[in-house]
């Protein structure tokens, strides 16, 4: 944390104020409250409330048959939920043994950056904004739009997308959403390009963010952070490379390690995973052609749920529809713990089957509630304004915080 | 997996901890005990602090219910180790009227909303905790809502029961 020259109070009846910052207030984009006591304007201590939008989704997952388990991962972190729904389905396809084949794992990871760059795009524009550059996040966000036309070309959704299925997509991508993809990336970089323009050697921004909450490896690592921000403090914690999913080894892309880990190294992380997500995405896009191109799906009639018109011309597809349904089919009894590297962390699922329909257990490691955990004791001693763009660029979502 | 393999793993911490390593399993790779809460800690301590172990990175905390069993509550703790890059996983199961376990924020400032977490769903009670509320949960209420016997929805409604949609 800075050395701040000490404030000294010369008045004994001056007491420190109490402020509610939160539940809803306009500088914290989310459900977030921090009881603060300020002396003047520096924060003397903080006490975090959290769970006020909490909607019991381990509960409501063990009444769930896996395939409807999809949506609630929707609205952990609702800025990347590809994400959280290809972490889901590779868990489960993991308990069962499922294999899938080399173009699935390849659309999946396109599917999957996209969703990282639109959390980090709206990551990196909100601490703009928080720092009172506007423009920044103006230029950006039309570029999320872009991202979820695609989605929409592939699931019709936009925010929560429930994209994918166990063993594979529901569909195959089509040629308008290869256009809008390539679109997208001949447009995208001249843009995030101006942003880094706007913002990296900005005298403003830098005075605002360098050596604003900067943390050690130590505490971050004891505070089991993961993502960016741990990354942002030199740790160079990737689950893409440390224990690659998805066939995420058959890419080439680096992983940006800062410093100090304060608010201007974590923004300049996420600006450059930016830039490695579209290189992950250019790769993935030269593999797929080499793969046959009718390709979306492994073959697993006992839970790939068969075409439509199947269903209804052929006995075979009828009874695999009606099992898969109705939750008949056994899931081995065993446990197993699957991760993926989230926009803002590792996000865990951690799955206890004793062989029926729904989950016995499901538990979600939400790096949001994680992450945010040393928020109040990091902003001791801080100004209530770096306390504001710290909460921004801890990039923690309330939808994953509070599950 | 990592630099060291699941049976040298064990083999060391069974040096240490010899008959205190119980139901030893390897499910999808990851190597699975129990142990008991008397010497949790110690075995926590050893696994973290080891200089060639480095188990430093607590991943995960939380807890299982499992109603017909003699110890009906699990407690289970992931840790992986950054330098070998292999994970652990630890269970340590409570008896249902002693739901007393040690608390491992001394090891690990992370675990104190891990552990907050799992008293408020599961009502362990993690001795020594600095701050052991509720977190997710309104403070006033009384249930352990992820045990199992805990309704999922208002169990006097009588349009939605379970059997009518097969589960």
């Amino acid at each position: 944390m800075r050395n701040h020259p000490v404030y000294i109070d010369n008045d004994p009846q001056t007491e420190p104020s109490t402020l509610n910052l939160g539940p809803t207030h306009p500088a914290t984009h989310g459900v977030f409250q921090n009881v603060l006591q300020l002396d003047g304007e520096r924060i003397i201590s903080g006490v975090s409330t959290i769970g006020y939008i909490h909607r019991a989704f381990e509960k409501i997952a063990e009444h769930r048959p896996y395939y409807q388990i999809t949506p609630l991962t929707d609205r952990l972190n609702y800025c990347s939920s590809p994400i959280n729904n290809m972490g889901w389905h590779m868990t489960v396809e993991k308990l069962l043994g499922i294999e899938l084949p080399k173009r699935v794992d390849y659309l999946r990871v396109i599917i999957m950056e996209l969703a990282r760059i639109t959390d980090h795009i709206i990551c990196n524009g909100i601490l703009g904004v928080d720092t009172g550059a506007f423009s920044g996040f103006l230029y950006m966000m039309e570029y999320r739009e872009a991202v979820y036309e695609i989605y929409e070309e592939i699931c019709g959704s936009r925010l929560t997308t429930n994209i994918g299925r166990i063993g594979g997509f529901e569909r195959n991508f089509n040629s308008i959403a290869f256009a809008k993809l390539r679109k997208f990336l001949k447009e995208f970089p001249p843009v995030l390009k101006e942003f880094e323009a706007l913002f990296n050697r900005n005298r403003i921004f830098i005075d605002r963010t360098r050596d604003v909450a900067a943390v050690t490896v130590e505490n971050a690592l004891n505070y089991s952070w993961s993502g960016p921000i741990l990354r942002a403090a030199g740790v160079d914690y990737d689950v893409r490379v440390m224990n690659p999913y998805s066939s995420y080894e058959d890419f080439d892309f680096e992983v940006p390690v800062g410093t100090n880990g304060d608010v201007y190294n974590r923004f300049l992380v996420r600006n450059e995973e930016m830039w490695q997500s579209m290189r992950i995405i250019e790769q993935a896009l030269e593999k797929i052609e080499k793969e046959p191109s009718d390709i979306f799906h492994a073959d697993v009639p006992d839970f790939y749920l068969p075409p439509k018109e199947d269903v209804y011309n052929n006995m075979e597809a009828l009874i695999y529809h009606f099992k898969i349904v109705m939750g008949e089919i056994p899931a081995p009894k065993t446990e197993v713990y699957h991760s993926v590297e989230g926009a803002n962390g590792e996000l865990g699922f951690y799955l206890v089957s004793d062989g029926g329909r729904s989950p016995y257990r499901l538990h979600f490691r939400r790096p949001s509630f994680i992450n945010y955990q040393m928020y109040a004791p990091m902003s001791r001693g801080m100004l209530l304004s770096d306390a504001i763009i710290n909460m921004s660029s801890l990039n923690v979502i309330a939808g994953e915080l509070d599950a | 997996m990592g630099k060291i393999s699941n049976e040298d793993l064990l083999a060391k911490i069974s040096a240490e901890f010899a008959d205190k390593v119980t139901s030893v399993s390897e499910p999808f790779g990851l190597l699975t005990f129990e142990t008991e809460r008397e010497q949790l800690i110690d075995l926590l301590d050893f696994l973290k602090n080891d200089p060639e172990l480095q188990f430093i990175y607590l991943t995960d905390l939380t807890a299982i219910h499992y109603p017909e069993q003699e110890k009906p509550i699990g407690v289970i703790y992931h840790l992986h180790s950054l330098v070998n890059n292999v994970r652990v996983r630890i269970k340590v199961f409570l008896a249902g009227d002693d739901v007393h376990i040690p608390t491992a924020t001394g090891l690990w400032h992370g675990a104190n909303w891990m552990e907050r977490e799992t008293y408020d769903f599961f009502g362990v009670i993690f001795d020594r905790h600095p701050d052991l509320r509720r977190i997710l949960n309104v403070d006033d209420m009384t249930a352990f809502p992820m045990r199992k016997e805990f309704p999922l929805e208002d169990p006097n409604r009588v349009d939605k029961k379970d059997y009518f949609f097969g589960r």
